[in-house]
């Protein structure tokens, strides 16, 4: 098998690769990119195997048995609400992997590295381990095994600034004596503890930030293993993945207009929850309905657009969402769906979630699409949504959120808040929309609230 | 490694930035999740290093044990994230 060989197949698996991103610009068309994609994967690990002079089959087979079970089992066990989760996870095994690979090459016979190699060795074995632990700290925070607040101490950029300056001292030295390896390991653990440190002070809200940037650096991790193995597939596929994790990043930002930096610093969402519960706000009070009361509402609605949020993804009532929609549409309501760019804690999370319920995704509209329309819109249903609802993104110049993007929901003739209880949001933030005349709040649970609802009307 | 041929790798990651980029803006924020979990799975592509570490010599040695666990993480990242793209991507497909 001659190295050419190789090469032209690896390039062929990188044009598939491309043609999987590309059939993702429709839904149509999607799943058989997905398929194109696998076919790629499939032909560069059988042509790698087929490497002259490559040993330890049974090792490696063992290997691939054993990851495949694992992650086949929780990619078929994995509920949809839990998907930021399982993508943190998944792609905290890439990062590690990357590390790993760098660690063996380093390890390797005739370890006589040119400052090129060594340099995208030590980035990929860098970058790597902060993706691993990183990913892990955004998966505990997903899973609420740690506080989903920011966990912040004094001088916390000062000491994570003292780490990443230690780290490129140490690496310095490493090229003065590269088989030095407990050097090695100290850059190595430096890497991992970064990868918790700097995760740690950022809250679960901000989350679908963190989620793109980790992908992001799984994929500039690969490049670089790439450029210190020589190999194209590598170097191709890393910059292809590093550029959509940028990417998503940068939409995710734009949509709650904060630059990265006050993401990745700010410790935003740290206020502690305010004592003040007792829903007196700034312009009167919360307005807690019954059931029977918001169903005579809906029954009347021509037009309803429903605005979900991570609440829906919470208690799970995607399902129950979709039974309610699809019920008001048969009795002859408009039904839409305003899905904002941050719902949820990932990019297209809430998409995704209606998908699983059969919502069909025509009836999903993004925010540039649809904010025009609340003004003349009979009714919107706000399910555990709040922060891209709040009004005082665009009327309050003191408010942490103003400047982003939300939704105009407060324009509708009323707006009905299922919402699980009268606490602030995850960001601290008061809303005033909760409080405002056309407002009428429905507490409770959001899937047992949308059950009650449905049976309500159909009696 | 010589000059030419980091240059080369540069070049080749360079476009590949902007085609993938290219590429991605054309995704509709319907499909941003799959996105990510199948740009994932495809960065699972360090298995290629991982293969080659693990079976560098005949011999059990500590490069091959490391190598065997990156073939583990990497299958995880792998066949995880192909499945559960083509879960989610099953259910936008009506």
């Amino acid at each position: 098998m001659s190295y050419h060989l190789i090469n032209l197949i690896y390039l062929a698996s990188a044009t598939l690769f491309m043609l999987g991103i590309k059939f993702l610009s429709s839904p149509n068309t999607a799943a058989k990119g997905n398929y194109l994609s696998m076919i790629g994967m499939g032909a560069a690990i059988t042509i790698t195997l087929a490497t002259p002079g490559l040993h330890g089959f049974a090792m490696i087979g063992a290997g691939v048995a054993m990851g495949a079970v694992i992650g086949g089992y929780a990619a078929i066990k994995v509920k949809m609400t839990s998907m930021p989760e399982m993508v943190a996870l998944f792609n905290g095994c890439g990062g590690a992997a990357s590390a790993l690979v760098a660690m063996a090459e380093f390890r390797g016979p005739g370890s006589e590295f040119d400052s090129f190699t060594l340099i995208a060795l030590l980035l990929s074995m860098i970058i790597g381990g902060l993706t691993f632990t990183g990913s892990l700290m955004a998966y505990a925070k997903l899973q609420g095994l740690i506080s989903t607040r920011p966990i912040t101490y004094p001088a916390q950029q000062f000491i994570n600034g003292i780490i990443v300056l230690t780290t490129l001292v140490l690496a310095s030295l490493l090229f003065r004596d590269p088989a030095n390896m407990p050097l090695f390991l100290a850059i190595l653990a430096l890497a991992l503890g970064l990868g918790v440190l700097a995760v740690i002070p950022i809250g679960g809200a901000d989350m679908p930030v963190i989620i793109c940037l980790l992908n992001s650096y799984s994929g500039l991790a690969v490049s670089m293993t790439g450029f210190a193995l020589r190999n194209n597939a590598l170097i191709i596929t890393g910059s292809l993945v590093g550029a959509s994790g940028i990417f998503l990043t940068k939409i995710m930002c734009d949509a709650m207009n904060r630059s990265l930096a006050n993401v990745l610093f700010s410790a935003f969402g740290k206020v502690v929850e305010s004592a003040d519960d007792t829903g007196e706000g700034p312009a009167g009070t919360m307005k807690g309905f019954e059931v029977e009361d918001v169903a005579t509402i809906l029954a009347n609605a021509g037009t309803l657009i429903i605005v979900p949020g991570y609440g829906m993804a919470a208690a799970q009532a995607q399902h129950a969402t979709r039974e309610l929609g699809d019920y008001l549409a048969e009795q002859g309501v408009e039904v839409r769906y305003a899905i904002h760019p941050v719902a949820g804690r990932m990019p297209g999370h809430m998409n995704v979630l209606l998908a699983e319920a059969d919502v069909p995704y025509d009836q999903l509209f993004a925010l540039e699409d649809i904010n025009d329309d609340f003004a003349s819109t009979d009714a919107v249903l706000v399910i555990g949504a709040n922060d891209v609802v709040n009004p005082a993104a665009k009327t309050n110049p003191a408010s942490p959120i103003y400047g982003m993007p939300v939704l105009d929901v407060e324009k509708a003739t009323t707006v009905i808040v299922l919402k699980r209880s009268m606490n602030v949001g995850f960001a601290g933030i008061e809303n005033e929309l909760f409080y405002m005349n056309n407002t009428k709040m429905l507490f409770g649970d959001a899937k047992s609230s949308l059950q009650k609802l449905l049976t309500a009307l159909k009696q | 490694m010589d000059i030419g041929t980091i240059i080369i790798g540069l070049t080749i990651f360079v476009l590949a930035c902007f085609a993938g980029a290219e590429l991605i803006s054309k995704v509709p924020p319907t499909l941003h999740t799959p996105l990510m979990s199948g740009s994932n799975a495809i960065s699972g592509i360090a298995i290629l290093g991982a293969l080659l570490a693990t079976g560098h010599s005949e011999s059990l040695s500590s490069i091959s044990l490391i190598g065997f666990l990156a073939v583990i993480f990497a299958s995880i990242n792998v066949v995880g994230g192909y499945l559960v793209t083509r879960r989610m991507l099953q259910m936008f497909k009506k």
